[in-house]
């Protein structure tokens, strides 16, 4: 092996952008997790982003970690440095670099094409330096570990600190395979690059004590405990799948239990079970098994039953893109069953908002007595961010089983007061027991037929997410509250609008941005923030239907009826690009 | 199971009068129920009633304990939910033949598997009694319903056979003309620890009357019970072959087909939840989730 030469160095950058193109069963995943979680711990932001075959034998995938030393809000729209393993690899990503961007690229296996944006392309035969340093016995194994301590020399990243990270994700197995990974990545780290200058990672700005980095599926696992669901069932379906996996694990420890059913109408209905129990409870899913779950959460809605219902969008309709994002679940989760059927849907914004959304959930769900939605997506459940760890001290709910005895002026449906049931094991004073139905009953909950209560109790169940709605604080404009355009959005689009205000805004535009939280019930005054720009635009991952308008613009403009409010659809199965809202904005203002 | 000292009465288990058509032969299994309860004396606030759809899933409104009238199909996994999350109650689940080997068929083979901690009385009268009249999935084959105008052309399943296949711990077959059978089938279910199933034949006297009166002695028919005595009562294979009997020469036998000892779901999870919560034993709840945080530093 040549020796290493010191390489000249570069200013400190604020933001990089790494995308790792190659196949999932190289391990690229485990590159960009720990580069993800080095930034955790060294006070940098991160969010990463992945595409995984659908196929279990592996297949082509990508791996784009976007590390920054303030905030970081998208995955990245172009990537700063690609790290392509193969001949397809390369060739297929290198659109993705940015126009001056630097490739790295597996020299055992890749034959450079001539490029004409002033891409660097600098060989590294990771295959046989791997096999070199570890002792040729390891075949392909340990040339991501390679690969990261590359990647980690470049970037001047903390190396005392990756390889704390290193040792502990090995350092549970045998003594060899930390061995092996410790000179995988020493002779990554001192491998002589030499076309180009070192790019130091500018210091981490995000100095809270205690960060975290994971993703978003386990802190709305997390945060459905901290809000106190200790019982639930679900049905595996990609990607709603590692949150069932993890309570199945985590709530024993808590004294609850997850169960796997055997379809998604067995899941619903056994975390019914337990609500009805005296438990709050937990089922989830994705689109398909959304769509079984319906009928009972209309059940759940007319037997005013807590239920916390987690839907994880991803590609759809039908099996469609199981691995890709789509937030064309919004009126399902709102609407989906029959019959007048109200619940609450709540969708988080990043992977850190998951656990508080879990938490608000869990929230809503006891004091109103009512199915809530949270509606996350698959770009957030599976990348990784890094954020300050919750506080437990305020974040956190007791769980408590009500069974005390129920008095003779004890009605589980009061007209005008929230619903409150009578678990089984509770004793009544007058000795009578009451049925939880899904027939139209009455204060008592004897099924009733009359025209006037139905129009009551109907009334009833709407008038508490009224109330909710009233209770809700009014969301806040980021940027101007006054000007040119409003950019709405919900769930993950979150991240790439407020970067996109903010270059409309450097561009000298009026721009400001409004995250919705709460999708359901909205606030109804939603359209006098409106009333102050010229135009509103919705970026939406879902399609602009029949009528022109997404999910959520339809919504807005049946409570608003403003006509100004219009959509910026994208159905590819893919994120917004920071870029794609700006060009949309511009056009709408050029127009 | 412990029981307390004081029994209910009859006066305070009954609710509503129940609105099932006269001479239904629900109202048999009602009054059966209502007997094994005072019998064994279950504390009045710990006995569940589930159902799913049907005019025997109305089941729980005539019965005056906490009850849940739950979705066509379902009562099943919803009453898992219950006796997992509360080992302390007594879970009844009541449905017919639509509701439970038909739209909830699936559920039938998992609980059993699952030998999930509950009763289940099947009230099966062969007919869609609700909705009035339509081939249910143990209509005799060339009987005529709404649906099935020139006769019912599908092979009825076999509900002893499909129970024994799917593992149930706890299989019997009784007749809502046989009160005294009843009784004794349904205590001996309750008092089963694990997965107990029921089904009875349930005459609905509005669609199909006389469905059953080849099990009734007082119809000229014949009640012929199994004789627990030649049989080994776990055995799997011997209660499959009773079930293929009693399908091949109806009205076949009544009894108890199959009676067996498996750890329940309820015992296996709570082992689980045992072990887990030993391990964290110095850890208030609170305290562990900060654990899990420590270690995504
Ligand atoms: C999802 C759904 N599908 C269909 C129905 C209509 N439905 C109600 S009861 C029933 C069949 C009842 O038959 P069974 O379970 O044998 O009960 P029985 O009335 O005979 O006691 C049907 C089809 C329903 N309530 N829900
Ligand atoms: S329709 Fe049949 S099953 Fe229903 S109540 Fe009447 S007799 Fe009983
Ligand atoms: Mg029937």
């Amino acid at each position: 092996m040549s020796q290493p030469t010191a390489l000249p160095v570069s200013d400190s950058l604020k933001n990089a952008v790494i995308r790792l193109a190659g196949y999932s069963q190289d391990g690229i995943q485990s590159i960009g997790a720990f580069l993800a979680q080095l930034a955790g711990s060294t006070a940098q932001d991160v969010m990463t982003y992945m595409t995984i075959p659908s196929t279990i034998s592996g297949g082509p995938s990508i791996f784009q970690v976007h590390l920054g030393s303030g905030k970081v809000l998208h995955p990245g729209d172009e990537a700063d440095t690609l790290v392509a393993f193969y001949q397809d690899s390369y060739q297929n990503h290198l659109s993705s670099l940015r126009d001056g961007g630097i490739c790295f690229y597996d020299s055992d296996k890749v034959e450079e094409i001539t490029e004409e944006r002033g891409i660097i392309h600098i060989g590294v035969p990771f295959t046989s330096a791997t096999i070199e340093a570890i002792g040729g016995t390891a075949k392909d194994r340990g040339k991501n570990i390679f690969v990261l301590g590359v990647l980690c020399a470049v970037y001047k990243l903390d190396r005392e600190e990756i390889t704390k990270i290193i040792s502990k994700k090995f350092g549970g197995k045998s003594e060899d395979i930390l061995r092996n990974a410790m000179l995988a990545f020493d002779a990554g780290y001192l491998w002589p690059v030499h076309d180009i200058d070192h790019m130091p990672m500018a210091p981490g700005e995000n100095a809270e004590e205690k960060r975290l980095s994971t993703d978003g599926n386990t802190m709305l696992a997390m945060g459905l405990i901290a809000g106190g669901c200790r019982y639930g069932a679900g049905y595996p379906i990609t990607p709603w799948t590692t949150i069932m996996e993890q309570l199945r694990s985590e709530l024993p420890k808590y004294g609850g239990m997850f169960i796997q059913c055997e379809d998604e109408l067995a899941a619903v209905s056994l975390a019914i079970g337990a609500a009805y129990a005296g438990h709050l409870a937990i089922t989830g899913s994705s689109g398909p098994g959304l769509a079984l779950k319906a009928e009972a959460i209309g059940y759940a809605s007319m037997a005013e039953l807590p239920l916390i219902v987690v839907n994880i969008q991803r590609g759809g309709p039908s099996t469609g893109m199981p691995t890709s994002v789509e937030q064309s679940d919004l009126m399902q989760a709102i609407y989906g069953s029959h019959g007048d059927a109200p619940r609450v849907v709540l969708a988080p914004r990043n992977v850190e908002d998951c656990f508080y959304t879990a938490v608000e959930a869990c929230r809503i769900a006891r004091k109103y007595s009512t199915p809530v939605v949270i509606l996350s997506d698959q770009a957030i459940a599976t990348r990784i961010e890094a954020f300050p760890e919750p506080d437990l001290e305020k974040h956190w709910d007791d769980v408590d089983l009500d069974l005390d005895e129920r008095g003779v002026d004890f009605k589980p449906y009061p007209i005008d007061q929230l619903t409150r049931h009578s678990p089984p094991g509770s004793r009544s004073t007058e000795g009578k027991y009451p049925v939880v139905t899904g027939l139209e009953h009455d204060e008592w909950g004897h099924p009733s037929g009359n025209p006037e209560n139905h129009a009551a109790m109907t009334a009833k169940r709407r008038n508490k997410l009224v109330n909710l709605a009233e209770s809700l604080p009014r969301p806040e404009i980021f940027g101007d509250d006054t000007g040119d355009i409003l950019l709405v959005g919900w769930g993950s689009t979150y991240g790439p609008i407020r970067e996109a205000t903010g270059k409309l805004r450097d561009a000298g535009h009026k721009v400001g941005a409004l995250h919705i939280r709460h999708i359901h019930p909205l606030r109804v005054d939603l359209g006098e923030l409106f009333e102050n720009f010229s135009h509103v635009l919705v970026p939406e991952m879902n399609d602009s239907g029949v009528y022109g308008m997404g999910q959520l613009t339809t919504l807005l403009r049946a409570v608003t009826c403003d006509p100004k409010i219009k959509s910026i659809n994208k159905t590819m199965g893919i994120t917004f690009r920071v870029q794609e809202i700006v060009d949309a904005a511009t056009h709408t203002l050029k127009s | 199971m412990t029981l307390p000292e004081e029994k209910l009465t009859k006066k305070q288990l009954k609710a509503d009068h129940p609105t099932w058509c006269p001479g239904c032969g629900d109202f048999a299994v009602l009054a059966s129920f209502f007997n094994v309860v005072q019998k064994l004396g279950i504390p009045h606030e710990k006995i569940v009633c589930v159902a799913g759809i049907g005019c025997s899933s109305r089941f729980p409104y005539f019965v005056n304990t906490h009850g849940i009238h739950f979705i066509h199909g379902r009562a099943l996994p919803l009453a898992t939910g219950i006796s997992l999350s509360r080992p302390d109650l007594h879970v009844f689940v009541f449905g017919g033949d639509g509701d439970g080997f038909s739209i909830g068929g699936n559920h039938l083979n998992h609980a059993a598997r699952k030998n999930v901690n509950l009763s289940y009385v099947v009230m099966d009268n062969q007919v869609y009694g609700l909705t009035k009249n339509q081939t249910s999935p143990t209509t005799p084959i060339g009987r005529r319903s709404k649906t099935d105008p020139r006769g019912s052309v599908d092979r009825p399943i076999n509900p002893m056979a499909q129970l024994v296949a799917s593992g149930a711990t706890f299989i019997a077959r009784t007749h809502a003309a046989q009160v005294k059978h009843m009784n004794e089938m349904f205590e001996r279910a309750i008092l089963h620890p694990g997965f107990a199933v029921v089904e009875t034949l349930s005459e609905c006297t509005m669609f199909f009357p006389g469905a059953f009166d080849s099990g009734n002695p007082r119809k000229g028919g014949a009640f012929n019970l199994v004789d627990e005595t030649k049989r080994n009562m776990e055995c799997t294979a011997e209660a499959m072959q009773l079930a293929e009997e009693t399908e091949i020469m109806l009205p076949g036998k009544f009894g108890v087909y199959l009676e067996s000892r498996r750890p329940t779901k309820n015992e296996l999870e709570n082992e689980w939840l045992k072990d887990a919560q030993a391990k964290v034993a110095d850890l208030k709840p609170r305290d562990l989730l900060r654990q899990k945080f420590a270690a995504m530093r």
